[in-house]
């Protein structure tokens, strides 16, 4: 199936939602594409419903508002003809074309036929993954990401009866926590690496966003009351189990970074919940070759400018790839995205004097991004707790000995190890054992992630025989919608 | 209740869980074993860039089960190996 | 201290002739401006063939290389780079390519390589997952395959065991030179002065002779390898289709594809080859890709369910006469070239690396070194 549009939004999270209702509402036509069934990506995720249907859990969402706002606002547009929502699709490849770009994409499985988009402009609002790390056991059944967790917990429902431990860093272990206890789970704990002093040195940021701070204390209440401990300044160091996960060793971490001696602590859980922080989402930013920078904490992003263009022409980007941040900031650059693509194309949607709010408040939003990342740091002692058994690359079961054989015969940098070892070869492609290798390259301190090493150019699987179909011919750029409907306000 | 059978026991699931929510929901937290080592893989990232939470679901190899939405009728088994160790037989 | 050869590329060439060296008794300086097998070799199949190749200096160069794999293999511990003596099979799909391949096979066989008709019943046997209509075939026992990488890392450890060192992240900038000989190079970390310089730069080979005042023409031909899902070991050879060794030897710069499938140990199938001459561009072309899928899925209708999970482009060291270049440079003394493997290189690295050697210590070569001499390109300049 092909489509022709004006701007193809990919992903419906609440970047990706904002941008197309902005796009849309400034009188352009919209191709929302996204691969979950329903729209709110991973922030709002909700079991199916009716299509646009805007009403979400309160106990279990934030700005559940904002979600109905957006939903009611893309299906007007829906109904209008101005935007064509397209779930379930999985966008394989973005790359570009002489009108502006194709994106390519196909269903989870059965795969019979590929869809197509072809667009004056594309907005990659593709999100972030969780960012794990490795230590002993991390492979057992029974231990996942805490945004696994989340996607379970908000997309499908109940985890009561399990007996949880939360480990890692970051804000989302304790929302999480105070989640499952509101879903009538145990909580067996929350281990944060974080010192819980660096917060002080962040003030100013912390004021441009007061509702953090409210929900933060919040949450902490919550664990209280149910009488969760948690431990800060501490990491999971081994999990332990027959088929599953069933014991957990933490501890604390002292202040020159090390193991504090003696502070070994295990725990009884059924499950186990890590996240130390989120990634962005790059691959389609990757294959149609935009600029991605990396900071010298390894944190990888997408290059953007004032307006949310990438290096590449035809191609914005809103949210976690452009620098991790939360929703807040997503919901804002979608719509700085979705208003600077209509005005490319030459309509004018919005005021100026909106433009310059938004651009406002995303410096506001951008700083307190960066005081979060600066409290709630990759803790550096990680590789220590490995051992040679310790699996590194989960797909193809490469083992920390492996990765260290491969750094002998002459590895250094993440691909080179890729080739010499095969860790990143597997059906993920690296995505989850990228940053961890580029962590255990000596003289790359603070696990700088090489950037060509994001480069995933098939981003989701498809069979031989659908890749073998013919290739349809571009759009051409007289058949790109070139009267859309006037403009339209919300 | 509506159900499915995973490695043939019913499994029950409520309108729009994914098969690896329903299986966790039953306790069942092994979906597969891995090819070289024939260890025990369940759930990780839930929401599809791992691959670890690979089954076979109705007669097709390798998907995602945090990805496919439970339905009625639907037959899913545990996988090892490659999942397709019974290709072109 | 300066040693007596410098060679510049860590791929498989760099690697085989720094191993050679080092054995023969030289000190050895390796350099990369990346990191081990970077360059093509990175994204090499680990193709070692003599079924692709026409009677000529070429497959002589790859009998006695093909031998010395086989050395290398007990001599390195070859499990610790794959190598598996799982053969080739050239198939024709159609009367006019079984004449084709009729005719190269029976000239390739009075050049000494071992190749055997297979009737198509037979095929079948060898294959089971072919396509039943395919018309004839030949089986080439003789071809091999390696992992590349792992073989380039194996045999730059080699070397290093001889005494040879390895500097990374090292990128020649311009070459010194006395009395009309290149005395060493100036790099991003420094100078080194080394009685002999070496270019194994692979795709790169052609700036980097400009620098040491020894220009050759050799430029990137790229390719794109499709890897699927981890399979069984439901294909057991090197296959091709027998128009392979027409596009191998086309000097179209236009698109040529030509369907070549194997199994690999680790599962995955990869599925290649088409050759482009658009310069350093490794961005994923979508329709050349197709053109390899629906290759694959013809010779294997097997696959046509199978998923791809990886593309990704090579560039082969094309030489304007299909022939490598190896030898010492007439024009600049202290020059030796050692590339335009084309997508050779994996196969006849081991007896490059044997003539350069032999071509600096004075010695006899195995091979006959002339017709890969780089003074055919000495001429007009």
């Amino acid at each position: 199936m092909i489509l022709a549009t004006d701007v193809c939004v990919v992903g419906a999270g609440p970047a990706g939602l904002a941008a197309a209702v902005s796009a849309g509402q400034a009188g352009v036509t919209v191709a929302l594409v996204d691969s979950a069934a329903t729209v709110g990506g991973q922030y709002w995720r909700h079991p199916p419903s009716r299509p646009w249907n805007a009403v979400i859990d309160r106990d279990v969402h934030h700005d559940v508002g904002e979600f109905a706002r957006l939903s009611n606002q893309a299906a007007a547009l829906a109904r209008e003809g101005a935007l064509t929502y397209l779930p379930g699709q999985f966008v394989w490849t973005v790359s570009e074309t002489p009108e502006g770009c194709r994106v390519r994409a196909v269903a989870e499985e059965p795969i019979r036929e590929e869809t197509v988009v072809d667009a004056r402009l594309a907005i990659l609002a593709t999100g972030a993954m969780d960012r794990p790390l490795p230590f002993p056991g991390w492979d057992l059944p029974g231990v996942l990401t805490v945004g696994g967790l989340q996607s379970l917990l908000k997309g499908h429902g109940v985890l009561a009866g399990q007996r949880i431990l939360l480990a890692g860093t970051g804000p989302l272990l304790l929302s999480t926590a105070a989640l499952v206890l509101a879903r009538g789970g145990t909580v067996a704990g929350v281990i944060e690496s974080a010192r819980p002093l660096r917060w002080v040195r962040h003030l100013r940021a912390l004021a441009g966003v007061p509702a953090r701070v409210v929900e933060g204390a919040g949450y902490m209440a919550a664990l209280t009351r149910h009488r969760v401990t948690v431990q800060t300044s501490a990491m999971v160091i081994a999990a332990c189990g027959g088929d599953r996960v069933s014991r957990v060793t933490s501890a604390r971490i002292a202040q020159d970074g090390r193991v504090a001696p003696g502070s070994q602590h295990t725990h009884e859980v059924s499950l186990l919940a890590v996240s130390y922080g989120f990634t962005p989402r790059l691959e389609l930013h990757a294959a149609a070759g935009c600029a991605l920078a990396r900071d010298a904490k390894g944190n990888v992003s997408v290059e953007v400018d004032d307006d949310q263009f990438t290096s590449c022409p035809g191609v914005l980007s809103a949210g976690e790839p452009t620098g991790i941040g939360g929703a807040s900031l997503a919901l804002v650059e979608g719509q700085i995205a979705g208003t600077a693509a209509a005005r490319r194309l030459g309509r004018s949607g919005g005021q100026t004097g909106e433009l310059v709010a938004l651009k406002r408040r995303r410096r506001t939003l951008r700083a307190f991004a960066v005081a979060m990342a600066s409290v709630y740091t990759i803790p550096s002692v990680w590789p220590e707790f490995l051992t040679d058994d310790t699996t590194i690359c989960r797909c193809e079961e490469v083992t920390y000995a492996e990765i260290k054989r491969a750094l002998e015969l002459g590895a250094s940098d993440v691909r080179t190890v890729k080739l010499l070892s095969r860790a990143g070869m597997g059906w993920c492609q690296g995505r989850i054992c990228g940053y961890p290798v580029s962590c255990l390259i000596p003289g790359a301190p603070g696990g700088t992630a090489d950037v060509a090493s994001l480069r995933i150019p098939i981003a989701a699987p498809l069979p031989l025989s659908v890749l073998a179909s013919a290739e349809q011919p571009t759009t051409p750029s007289s058949h790109l919608p070139r009267d859309p409907p006037a403009p339209r306000r919300g | 209740m509506p159900t499915f059978i995973f490695d043939g026991r019913a499994v029950p699931f409520e309108h729009g869980q994914s098969i690896a929510a329903a299986l966790i929901g039953a306790g069942v937290i092994t979906l597969r074993r891995t090819r070289r080592r024939n260890r025990p893989r369940g759930l990780f990232c839930g929401i599809g860039v791992c691959f670890d939470c690979l089954v076979c679901v109705d007669g097709t190899a390798n998907r995602r089960a945090c990805l496919v939405a439970a339905r009625e009728g639907m037959v899913a088994t545990m996988q090892s190996g490659t999942g397709l160790d019974d290709l072109g037989d | 201290m300066s040693p007596d050869v410098l060679v510049i590329g860590a791929g498989i060439i760099g690697g085989a002739c720094a191993y050679s060296l080092a054995a023969a008794g030289l000190s050895v300086v390796v350099a990369d401006r990346a990191a081990v097998a970077s360059g093509t070799t990175g994204a090499g199949e680990g193709n070692i063939l003599v079924s692709d190749k026409m009677p000529g200096p070429e497959l002589d160069l790859q009998l006695r290389s093909t031998e010395l794999w086989r050395q290398y293999a007990e001599d390195l511990a070859g499990k610790t780079f794959e190598l598996e003596a799982k053969g080739g099979i050239a198939v024709a799909m159609s009367l006019g390519q079984q004449e084709a391949l009729a005719e190269l096979s029976r000239k390739q066989a009075a050049a000494g390589v071992d190749v055997h008709k297979v009737a198509a019943g037979d095929l079948l046997k060898l294959e089971p997952h072919l396509v039943p209509d395919v018309v004839a075939g030949r089986l080439y026992p003789q071809d091999m395959q390696v992992q590349p990488m792992l073989a380039a890392a194996q045999l730059l450890a080699a070397a290093r065991r001889h005494g040879a060192r390895l500097r990374l992240a090292t990128e020649v900038l311009g070459a010194t030179v006395a009395s009309s000989r290149v005395t060493g190079v100036v790099t991003t970390q420094g100078r080194i002065s080394a009685g002999w310089v070496v270019n194994a730069a692979g795709p790169w080979a052609q700036a980097l002779s400009q620098r040491l005042g020894a220009p050759v023409p050799v430029s990137p031909r790229r390719g794109f390898i499709l890897v699927t899902e981890p399979l069984p070991p439901i294909i057991r050879h090197k296959v091709y289709s027998a128009s392979y060794v027409a596009t191998v030897a086309s000097s179209s710069a236009a698109l040529q594809t030509s369907t070549v499938v194997e199994g690999t140990h680790s599962g995955p199938v990869l599925i290649g080859a088409s050759r482009e001459r658009v310069g350093y561009n490794s961005t994923l072309s979508v329709p050349v890709l197709r053109q390899l899928a629906r290759g694959a899925t013809q010779l294997f209708p097997v696959l046509a369910q199978v998923r791809v999970i990886r593309a990704y482009a090579g560039f082969r060291p094309y030489s304007p006469d299909h022939l490598p270049v190896i030898g010492v440079d007439p024009r600049i003394d202290g020059v030796v070239h050692a590339c335009g493997h084309e997508g050779g290189g994996i196969g006849l690295a081991p007896a490059t690396g044997e003539m350069v050697a032999e071509l600096l210590t004075g010695g006899q070569t195995h091979v006959s070194a002339e017709p890969f001499s780089p003074a055919r390109f000495a001429g007009g300049g």
